[in-house]
């Protein structure tokens, strides 16, 4: 059974120890069993992580990528690189192209009929397009802006793709281990053990969010993308997705799309500014916040910074 | 599994062509091969002889005036019945019973429609419907009778449609209204049924194709006969009287009626179907018009 | 002097507008009451006139006993005394013949219905639904007189000339005669025109499932199939139960048709008879109805057939009761009805 073993990108995580040295504040809490909210230094501190500028190893890239909507380009000439270790950060105003960015990482722009795409994006140096989509997606998880659990029971949401995983329809009880660990990780777990069976619609905004990364990381992706998790979200609950997600880097590779500067500057280890479909600069948080190289980020910068 | 799965749906979905285009083709080719003009402007006669029985102008113009017997009684009753539920339902109580009232009458197979209606329509308080016989037993068969008990076909739909536009309409709409001073029946007069009106057409153009296609309430309460009508009064004796409508003409022509003239049952079969393609087309424009209408508002 | 006078004049319009608000509300409400006081009366109507065949024959009417056809020949030719009024029968053949027919056609439809609405909303080529999609909603809207004239000059004949071989019609000689006008057309012609219905019903309900939800299972690397089967599907269960009751009491109340096609021969098929099961003929109830409609005027008949058609009003509405009790258990998960 598939679904009871940990996700295999934990080993890898095992076999780098470079990235797990590197993250310090967070890396005390790894395996995720316990929740993390209650750290003190998070609340606190302005930065969640310390410093990594080592880099960790590359996961996904995109080289030269456009995305068009019709003959409208959405995306233009992007090349990025995705890494282990650390959060990326995709920022910029409102309409310059994140979300589909994001969205042609797993190949879920191709659910949009107008959408065309140009350029190269690889899977640690596989061609994605070499793949089969759905074993791709499986790899490259997503959760959006909105929330949108399941009409089904917490753990029911959270075993969905452990039940289409596995080859044979496998049983409630050998699910349990592997949803709660899921749950777990996403720092749900001690609000919903008392009652798995608790419709996921009738949870509050923030823990339908969390739970939609429950489920993503029920299925044991290697890259999570994060569309805006907590736009729709109350400041608490944003502020334990924050943590959550500085906890996640370790294990996964994850890109979030965010037009909070601030929650930027908080989680991320790199950042990439775009604008109108391009995008203007890429560099580690310091580099986008401190000293920007470029005109258009130093603008969009300070204004959000006063 | 998934593969028997998709293999099942791809194959449900060319059945489906097929049998639509069948279904389709096999109307149209023997419609045109057999409508012939004549056949719609003469009166139908009882006849062994194909050649000289005549057509079907008679179950045509029933078709027509059940119609809109049907129509005319159901569009009032539906509408006020709709916004009573979507705009008062007081008390509580009341409008459900009233809602399900409506759904059993949907769920009501339209045979015992027409036998509750001959039921009722044989009391002598409704002997002025339809034909008393000499000893004072009322007939209970007649376009009047029949039309009624074709109202309540179309009633639920007329209901739903018009309940469904109604609850569509934003509720600051209403509140715009009283805003400026209006009372709650000048609203309902003035705005909500104005905007609920294509809801309205779409509810009344699918009972009249119901009503139209309905075949056992004329059998049963309509006599199925050629127009004959009751009494003297040119128009409201035709509509005491009995007469027949396209449905029970192509019944009555099949092997399993009386008259057995197969390519009459065709030609009819195939202006019926005219009829009820006519109304849906109309559907869609209506419906059309109201997407449009929706993009222009924003 | 003067102000309480203006204070009323000032109020006036309003409480016009109040009372005609109040009459209003009255007279949409009575017109509403209408409608209810309409069932009723059906239901007491029809419950009132077939209660003597009821009353004669106890829970035995329900049962099995005698042949259906003889018996309503002999209620029919009652003596016209009303003391000798004849009411035996024994309707279960009849009643065995509309299960039959319903559970079997609906069974078959909702299976094609669904997966035809999975094809049209998911699968099929742009160009393909945009001519599918009126041809569903036109053949849901064709008359049944018009299927069940197709099916009985192109199905019966087919079937009776081709399908049925001479051993079978020898093998039942003595029961029953064969025709072609069977349980295999009376089913066959009863789905063909019950799925339109449903499809019609799913496709709009998969299509108003979230998109939030689609993306969010394709998102875990679920495959399309999977995506509409366990989540689409799933959440627009209540409109396929909506979708099922209603061609359920279509299916039901069809009488013309059936009356068509099926062979009006009160005969109950004998699953042990193998294959030739499906080509013998039955009579549901409400085609006995319309088949008998000239008998309405002789008293006893006239009171059996109300009471066929008092089963057929109860039936219909205890299924929508089991529609609507189905429902239920889907809302706590938020799954809209
Ligand atoms: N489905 C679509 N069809 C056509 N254009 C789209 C579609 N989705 C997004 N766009 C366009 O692509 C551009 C980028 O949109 P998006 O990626 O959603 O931006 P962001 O997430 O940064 O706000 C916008 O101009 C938007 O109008
Ligand atoms: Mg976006």
């Amino acid at each position: 059974m598939e679904g009871m073993m940990p996700p295999p990108i934990r080993r890898i995580v095992v076999d780098e120890p470079a990235t797990v040295v590197a993250a310090p504040a967070a890396t005390s809490q790894t395996n995720g069993s316990t929740p993390s909210h209650s750290s003190p230094v998070s609340v606190t501190a302005p930065r969640r992580r310390a410093a990594s500028l080592a880099g960790g190893i590359e996961r996904m890239a995109t080289h030269d990528l456009s995305i068009l909507y019709g003959d409208k380009a959405a995306v233009k000439n992007v090349s990025l690189p995705v890494r282990q270790g650390e959060v990326l950060a995709l920022i910029g105003p409102s309409g310059c192209g994140k979300t589909t960015l994001l969205r042609s990482l797993n190949r879920l722009v191709e659910l949009t009929a107008t959408a065309s795409r140009q350029g190269r994006i690889t899977l640690d140096g596989q061609d994605i397009d070499a793949l089969e989509v759905t074993q791709l997606r499986r790899r490259v998880s997503m959760v959006f802006q909105q929330p949108n659990p399941f009409p089904m029971s917490v753990f029911d949401n959270v075993a969905y793709a452990l039940r289409e995983q596995a080859r044979k329809r496998p049983r409630k009880s050998e699910l349990g281990p592997a949803v709660a660990d899921a749950l777990q990780r996403a720092g749900l777990y001690d609000e919903v053990a008392a009652d798995l069976a608790h419709p996921a619609l009738r949870l509050s905004g923030g823990q339908q969010q969390r739970l939609c990364i429950a489920r993503s990381l029920a299925a044991g992706p290697e890259v999570l993308l994060l569309d805006e998790p907590c736009s729709a979200l109350d400041p608490g609950s944003t502020e334990i997705i924050e943590d959550l997600i500085v906890r996640l880097r370790e294990e996964v590779a994850v890109v979030i799309v965010t037009h909070n500067l601030q929650q930027a500057y908080r989680i991320a280890d790199h950042v990439g500014f775009m604008y109108l479909g391009e995008l203007v600069e890429y560099g580690p948080a310091e580099q986008i916040f401190g000293s920007p190289q470029e005109q258009r980020t130093q603008e969009y910068v300070s204004g959000a910074f006063g | 599994m998934d593969r028997i799965g998709l293999g099942l749906c791809w194959a449900a979905g060319i059945a489906l062509c097929l049998i639509a285009a069948a279904i389709v083709g096999f109307m149209l080719f023997k419609g045109l091969q057999f409508l012939r003009p004549d056949l719609l402007v003469t009166s139908p006669v009882a006849s062994q002889d194909q050649s000289k029985s005549g057509g079907f102008l008679d179950p045509m113009v029933g078709t027509l005036i059940l119609t809109t017997i049907g129509t005319a009684v159901a569009v009032p009753l539906g509408v006020a019945t709709a916004i009573w539920l979507s705009e008062y339902a007081r008390p509580f109580w009341l409008a459900r019973a009233v809602e399900s009232g409506v759904d059993i009458i949907a769920g009501t197979p339209s045979i015992v429609l027409a036998i509750f209606g001959l039921i009722i329509f044989q009391q002598s308080f409704f002997g002025f419907l339809s034909f008393t016989a000499e000893g004072g037993a009322v007939f209970g068969r007649s376009f009047l009778t029949a039309g009624l008990m074709m109202s309540l076909i179309a009633l639920p739909l007329i209901v739903a449609a018009t309940r469904e536009a109604l609850q569509s309409i934003p509720g600051h709409v209403r509140e715009a209204s009283y805003a400026l001073g209006k009372s709650k029946s000048a609203t309902i007069r003035r705005v909500l049924i104005p905007a609920a009106r294509p809801a309205i057409g779409t509810g009344a153009a699918l009972g009249m194709g119901r009503i139209a296609g309905d075949t056992a309430i004329v059998v049963i309460l309509l006599g199925a006969t050629a127009l004959q009508a009751e009494g003297s009064t040119p128009l409201f004796g035709t509509l005491r009287g009995t007469g027949s409508t396209l449905t029970s003409y192509v019944y009555n022509n099949s092997p399993a009626g009386e008259g057995n003239a197969p390519e009459k049952a065709y030609a009819a079969a195939f202006v019926l179907l005219l009829i009820v393609i006519f109304l849906n087309f109309s559907i869609d424009t209506i419906a059309g018009r109201r997407k449009m209408e929706a993009a222009w508002k924003g | 002097m003067s102000a309480p006078p203006l204070t009323k004049f000032a109020r006036s319009p309003r409480r016009s507008g109040e009372s005609q608000d109040r009459r209003t509300e009255l007279v949409l409400g009575v017109l509403a009451c209408g409608v209810l006081a309409l069932v009723a009366g059906m239901v007491i109507f029809v419950f009132a006139k077939a209660w003597p065949s009821f009353s004669h024959n106890g829970l035995k009417w329900f049962g099995p006993g005698g042949d259906v056809g003889a018996q309503l020949q002999a209620i029919f030719n009652s003596p016209a005394d009303p003391a000798n009024y004849v009411y035996l029968l024994r309707a279960w053949p009849l009643i065995y013949a509309t299960i039959l027919v319903t559970a079997s056609s609906v069974a078959l439809a909702l299976a094609f219905a669904v997966l035809s609405a999975i094809f049209i909303v998911e699968f099929a080529p742009n160009r393909l639904r945009r001519i599918l999609e009126p041809t569903v909603r036109l053949l849901a809207a064709v008359p049944s007189v018009i299927y069940g004239l197709i099916g009985v000059l192109v199905l019966v004949p087919l079937v009776g000339n081709h399908l049925i071989t001479r051993a079978q019609k020898e093998s039942v000689i003595f029961v029953v005669q064969l025709t072609g006008n069977s349980l295999l057309v009376a089913v066959i012609v009863l789905t063909i025109m019950i799925t339109p219905i449903m499809i019609a019903i799913i496709v709009d309900a998969l299509r108003s499932v979230p998109n939030g939800w689609k993306e969010g299972a394709a998102a875990l690397g679920v495959n399309r199939w999977r995506v509409m089967w366990t989540i689409v599907v799933r959440s627009a269960r209540p409109a396929i139960i909506a979708a099922a009751v209603l061609a359920t009491a279509r299916a039901l109340g069809e009488a013309i048709m059936l009356a068509m096609v099926a062979g009006s021969v009160a005969f109950s098929p004998n699953p042990l008879d193998g294959p030739t099961f499906f080509l013998e003929p039955i009579q549901p109830l409400a085609s006995t109805i319309v088949i008998n409609a000239e008998g309405l005027t002789v008293v006893p008949f006239g009171q059996t057939l109300y009471a066929f058609a008092a089963v057929l009003l109860v039936s219909a509405a205890g299924l929508s009761l089991c529609g609507y009790a189905a429902k239920q258990p889907l809302k706590r998960y938020g799954i809209r009805a």
